[in-house]
């Protein structure tokens, strides 16, 4: 186990380097020289080379490369070209609400996907089963700005059940939970549907298994067969989607977060392309590296510890 | 799977008729088996002959503005209405479709070569290859494709060739991984073994013998795939890393829709739409294709 364990760990410190290192070549052979793109052409040779010090882009390659990785390490990611404060700053603002919306998303989105994939399951072949097939094959082909764009025209603009732009800054509970009910609804809409369609596979696979036969057998209801014996042997095939899926919905969270116009990296990272912001972009490749290394090492250990027949090979 | 290293028929000399052959007769073979891929192919069809004669049957200049009519919703001069210029969005759909098409056929084309070639080449020779090139996959893998695409996007810049090639990275590790696995298996087999012993050189056996029997997966993969490459587009020119303006895009127009979307659903909503139908067709196609290699899941569906 634990060496299961420090191999996961090992290969996520080998993705993080390698995706550190791509940023900062890839940075550097963009086209264009970054302090004439930040200082405008009309710019003097003078305060360019005056940029390029204080930038360290007068320093060889190899020692830039190392305080790049040093410096990313230790959290100092450099300043935003256009607010002038530290990029790890403005990053660590956001950082909660996206957070906050994705955790939401993911937890109603097993709510919802979980008891429909089993409904399905159930009534294999007849109208419910039709329903949540067509329903969550709808819900994994849209892309989240077209359900959001959808969700808002429907809940926010005609109903005017809820805010327009959903802000985030609410004060109160309240005003929190409206603020985040039509996002968090969207993304989990998606998640849900992937969530429906593995359970009812999965479902559909143990009941044909001898231990159901045999609690039929023995007399036991349909009801606790399905969710207390067959729930619980088809839950693996649903974690490994989850933790797949949570990569998908950090990429969909930043669609959500523009449609509802609410804080967050997805803000931020549009903002930071718009105003083409290298040293933002940059520090917003570390912090999604990092999101998508960390989701996937716990998904990883989270599997073994399930499963206890999965090998740590 | 076994039919094609058993079939009796007479075999076509050229390998890329044999690969066609097998490919078509799979495709056929699902379509007629199964409803769902009928339906999604049905529609699939349909958008692509739609975008291919966009410039005879639009009713409009999919650029010409006219400021006097704008924002409009649906009328019978317009039917699903005009844009913030004046812009008819039926016109500008039609054509929209083929820049979806194009870069979604593109890029999956482009990841189906390179990644197979990938999986084939560090399936077929092990050891320490494959190890070296399936760590590399995993890590371009371990990203969701949008985050990758905004990424390279955001560097390469914005052009249709960036875009294809920024999708088609995202989705090379999947088929190296399909590709792979299948591989593994076939070295062992009789036939492949027999191939060796014959001294068949290694491209011939990669080639010839092994390269068709993994085409049913590339292609359900490939399908879809293609569905979220459609979506990655869209998905890019919304977050606006699209092809720059007055192309039309559907991503692009929903993007610019969105911005009065206050003063008229229509613009926002049919270009939504018309990704939605896209996506959820190739997905039909992909679904019903994969049930047809399943033998499992085709008898349970």
């Amino acid at each position: 186990m634990l060496g299961f364990v420090l191999r996961r760990l090992g290969f996520a410190v080998v993705t993080l380097l390698a995706v550190l290192t791509l940023v900062f070549f890839v940075i550097r052979i963009l086209p264009g020289d970054p302090t004439v793109v930040i200082l405008g052409d009309q710019a003097s040779a003078q305060s360019i080379a005056l940029l390029r010090e204080r930038m360290g882009l007068d320093q060889p390659i190899a020692l830039q490369y190392l305080q790049f990785l040093g410096g990313a390490l230790r959290g100092d990611w450099g300043t935003s070209l256009v607010s002038g404060r530290p990029v790890i700053q403005e990053v660590l603002n956001v950082l909660p609400h996206t957070l906050e919306l994705t955790a939401v998303a993911l937890v109603l989105g097993v709510v919802l996907g979980l008891p429909a994939g089993v409904w399905a399951a159930v009534n294999r072949n007849r109208i419910p089963d039709y329903v949540t097939r067509v329903v969550s094959l709808l819900g994994l082909s849209a892309p989240a700005f077209v359900s959001g764009i959808v969700l808002l025209l429907v809940f926010a603009i005609v109903l005017r059940w809820f805010p327009v732009i959903s802000g985030g800054q609410g004060t109160t509970p309240l005003e929190r939970l409206r603020d985040l009910a039509l996002p968090a609804l969207n993304l989990a809409l998606i998640m849900a549907a992937y969530v429906t369609r593995v359970t009812r596979s999965s479902m559909l696979e143990v009941l044909s298994q001898d231990y159901v036969r045999t609690a039929m057998a023995k007399g036991a209801s349909g009801f606790a067969i399905v969710w207390r014996h067959a729930l619980r042997n088809c839950l693996i095939p649903v974690v490994t989607v989850v933790g797949l899926y949570l990569g998908i919905l950090i990429g969909n969270s930043v669609l959500t977060e523009i449609v509802f116009n609410r804080p967050g990296l997805g803000k931020l990272i549009v903002g930071a392309l718009n105003q083409r912001d290298y040293t933002m972009l940059q520090g917003m490749m570390v912090i999604y590296t990092l999101i998508v290394v960390l989701v996937n090492l716990a998904t990883d250990l989270v599997y073994g510890l399930i499963d206890p027949r999965v090998q740590y090979k | 799977m076994s039919k094609t290293d058993t079939a009796a028929a007479p075999r076509p000399r050229n390998e890329f008729l044999l690969l066609a052959g097998n490919a078509l007769r799979f495709t056929g073979k699902a379509l007629t088996s199964n409803p769902t891929t009928l339906v999604g192919a049905i529609i699939f069809v349909a958008i692509v002959v739609l975008a291919i004669l966009a410039p005879y049957i639009s009713p409009y200049d999919p650029v010409a503005q006219r400021i006097t009519i704008r924002l409009q919703g649906p009328s019978w001069e317009h039917w699903l209405g005009t844009d913030y210029y004046g812009r008819d969005i039926l016109s500008r759909l039609l054509h929209g479709a083929r820049y979806s098409l194009v870069i979604g056929i593109l890029s999956i084309t482009l990841a189906v070569i390179l990644g197979s070639l990938i999986g084939l080449i560090a399936g077929y020779f092990g050891g320490r290859i494959d190890i070296v090139i399936m760590q590399v996959m995993d890590v371009v893998l371990a990203f969701p494709a949008l985050i990758l695409g905004i990424i390279l996007v955001a560097v390469l810049g914005a052009s249709v060739t960036n875009i294809i090639i920024a999708i088609a990275f995202t989705a090379v590790p999947a088929f190296a991984r399909i590709a792979r696995a299948p591989v593994m298996t076939l070295r062992e087999r009789e036939f492949v073994q027999a191939g060796y012993a014959l001294g068949f050189s290694d491209l011939r056996i990669m080639f010839r013998h092994i390269l068709p029997n993994i085409v049913p997966e590339i292609i359900v993969m490939a399908s879809l795939w293609m569905a979220t490459a459609v979506r990655t587009e869209a998905s890019l020119a919304f977050i606006g890393l699209g092809i720059a303006p007055p192309t039309p895009t559907w991503g692009g127009m929903v993007r610019e829709g969105f911005e009065n979307i206050l003063d008229s659903y229509s613009v926002a909503l049919f270009p939504s739409l018309a990704v939605l139908v896209l996506v959820l067709a190739l997905n039909l196609i992909g679904d019903g294709l994969r049930d047809a290699i399943d033998p499992k899941v085709g008898t349970n569906s």
